[in-house]
């Protein structure tokens, strides 16, 4: 059976929750072979067994930290010509586009990005045009290169030898133009990653300042969810743009997305459209964000959230 | 220092965009068009570095006929010229074709940097930037929310989920742009003017020696198989806080098991 070859998206030594998803879909077009790039792989290992990896491809060096993508793009195109998978999928993270981008030129495969569910024959679901249009696209020439959307796929993790080969390559030079000399974490408390997270709690316009995203993170805490941003929010300096959800942000696909004072125009829409479980609350019945709702509550946010908070903690107490 | 910046035009997102139903590409005609936003923040960032640095700006642009207008605005921010890649060959184009014609009018210009947006409206791969670095073999400094280049050293901060990285290369380089980066410029009236008279060069596939059947729907490496209309989400409920909306939401997420 031939290989599936799955980047494994991972923080040092922990692995982030979509690998487990994209080696759940890997497993039906072939054997899922993980790959670790950088440190952390003897940690991760035992996390990669029980995802389902049938093998894992580590590649240590630190050439994979210090440089901007290339290298990783380097990695597994030496993978695809040595094992000559089915198939490569990534996360559609804005690193894994990039790493799939340029996977795809070195290899002439085509490239499938924001993919929300994979088919017969890997074709893969595209959600387009603020989510008003569904697309079966498939890859035609080379090797299918699909970066899957995090949250699309349900991890069904069946455990796996996770048998580990080390692999050895010599980054170019060319691969290391781009150097990391530096990172800056800003605080988002203990919060799950805005695009992992199986709950996501956004501001809009109505929050009206920024210290009221106070009210906004105190709601995800209780509910164990990320905080996310309309663009109107961002763009008045209320919370960091990297919150952005939305066409010129982020595009997140949760259990259950909870929009406050969000008014639901397009490009919002754009970014949360295929979320599981919509809830709104907003003061405006008129809202077309209303449109999108499993469950709406017409009414100011500064009374209807505290009071959903407590009623939360309440319930978590009993 | 002589910068190009991609730019993209893109349907507008508040008009309604649609498939053609003969090839399921996208019906340029249905929709207004304009410069991809995120590109307005690529060529305000390249006029701002030439106007500390020295140097042009050349809008590179690939699309058919129409996207002129485009064209037309980029100048009128203060863009020097522009060369437009236009031929019946490149419709339904995917990014790596795309890619490809691109970095063949670059190595035909020249440059010390290209910038782009770090995604298009209409298609969202954000690959391009990627694409190009790795086609070329320079530095590869995407998702920038700000830029300093010193004589040949460019240094940028890379936005990331966790904050950003700061990432240090040498020119010639890549940059993609996010919008946080700047606050781009309205044409002026006396830019407006200025444009009409600012060289664009056409270019077809010939001119640039790159074979029609490697373009376009045919050259592309992936295919749409089929399009629909997603259905409608099924109506939900609504109600109007009478000072229990908070315990309502509440019972709604208990009973769906969110908590
Ligand atoms: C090219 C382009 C790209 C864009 N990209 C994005 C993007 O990525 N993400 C994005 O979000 N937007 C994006 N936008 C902007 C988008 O068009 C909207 O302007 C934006 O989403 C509006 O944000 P909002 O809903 O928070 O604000 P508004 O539209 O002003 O809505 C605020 C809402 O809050 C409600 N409200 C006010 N006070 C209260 C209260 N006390 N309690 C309850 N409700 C209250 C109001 O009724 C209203 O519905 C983009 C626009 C363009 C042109
Ligand atoms: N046809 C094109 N002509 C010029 N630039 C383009 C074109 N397509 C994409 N770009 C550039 O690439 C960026 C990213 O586009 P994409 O990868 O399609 O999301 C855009 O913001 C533009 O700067």
């Amino acid at each position: 059976m031939a290989e599936i070859l799955v980047l494994v998206e991972h923080a040092g030594e922990t692995v982030k929750k979509v690998t487990g998803e994209l080696l759940t879909a890997a497993r039906r077009y072939g054997e899922p072979a993980a790959v670790w790039a950088g440190a952390g792989a003897e940690a991760g290992h035992a996390r990669l067994a029980e995802l389902g990896a049938a093998k894992v491809y580590v590649a240590a060096g630190a050439d994979f930290d210090d440089y901007v993508v290339a290298p990783k793009a380097e990695l597994l195109a030496e993978l695809v010509a040595q094992k000559s998978p089915a198939a490569v999928l990534v996360a559609a993270t804005a690193e894994g586009r990039e790493v799939a981008a340029r996977l795809a030129v070195k290899t002439g495969s085509g490239i499938l990005t924001d993919v929300t569910a994979l088919g017969d024959e890997l074709t893969g679901e595209q959600s387009i045009f603020g989510g008003a249009i569904t697309v079966q696209s498939r890859v035609s020439s080379g090797t299918p290169i699909i970066a899957v959307r995090p949250n699309a796929i349900t991890p069904e993790p069946v455990p796996g030898e996770a048998v580990t080969e080390e692999v050895t390559i010599t980054v170019s030079d060319a691969a290391k133009g781009a150097r990391i000399t530096g990172r800056v974490e800003q605080e988002r408390g203990e919060r799950p990653e805005l695009t992992e997270a199986s709950i996501v709690v956004s501001g809009g316009r109505g929050v009206g300042a920024a210290e009221n995203f106070a009210l906004i993170e105190k709601l995800a805490d209780a509910l164990g969810a990320a905080v996310g941003a309309s663009r109107a929010a961002t763009d008045a300096g209320w919370y960091p743009h990297q919150f952005q959800v939305g066409q010129t942000g982020k595009t997140v696909s949760p259990q259950l997305y909870l929009a406050c004072g969000i008014s639901g125009a397009i490009q919002h829409r754009a970014g949360m459209q295929t979320s599981k479980t919509i809830m709104v609350v907003n003061k405006d019945p008129e809202a077309p964000i209303f449109e999108l709702a499993d469950f709406g509550v017409v009414g100011d946010l500064f009374k209807v959230v505290p009071q959903l908070i407590e009623e939360i903690e309440k319930r978590a107490q009993s | 220092m002589n910068i190009v910046v991609c730019v993209k035009q893109v349907p507008d997102t508040w008009s309604e965009r649609k498939l053609s139903d003969s090839d399921s590409t996208l019906d340029r005609e249905a929709a207004d068009a304009l410069i991809n936003e995120l590109d307005e923040y690529a060529i305000e960032e390249g006029l701002r570095l030439t106007e500390a640095n020295g140097g042009e700006v050349t809008i590179l642009t690939v699309g058919p006929e129409k996207a002129t207008e485009s064209i037309r605005k980029a100048l009128s921010m203060g863009a020097d010229k522009a060369v437009h890649v236009t031929d019946p060959g490149l419709h339904g184009s995917d990014a790596l074709v795309t890619s490809e014609v691109i970095a063949k009018v670059l190595g035909r210009i020249g440059f010390d940097l290209v910038i782009l947006g770090s995604e298009s409206t209409d298609a969202r791969m954000g690959v391009l930037a990627a694409m190009l670095a790795e086609r070329l073999g320079i530095p590869q400094l995407s998702y920038a929310s700000k830029v300093e280049v010193d004589g040949t050293s460019i240094t940028i901060n890379r936005q990331a989920d966790y904050g950003y990285d700061t990432v240090a290369g040498s020119l010639p380089a890549v940059v993609s742009v996010v919008e946080k980066i700047n606050e781009p410029r309205y044409p002026s009236f006396k830019g407006i003017m200025a444009a009409k008279k600012k060289p664009v060069e056409t270019l077809s596939l010939a001119d640039l020696e790159l074979d029609a059947a490697a373009a376009g729907l045919a050259g592309s490496a992936t295919e749409v198989a089929s399009f629909a209309a997603r259905p409608p989400r099924q109506a939900g409920t609504v109600v109007t806080d009478e000072g229990d909306g908070g315990s309502k939401a509440a019972e709604f997420l208990a009973a769906r098991k969110f908590i």
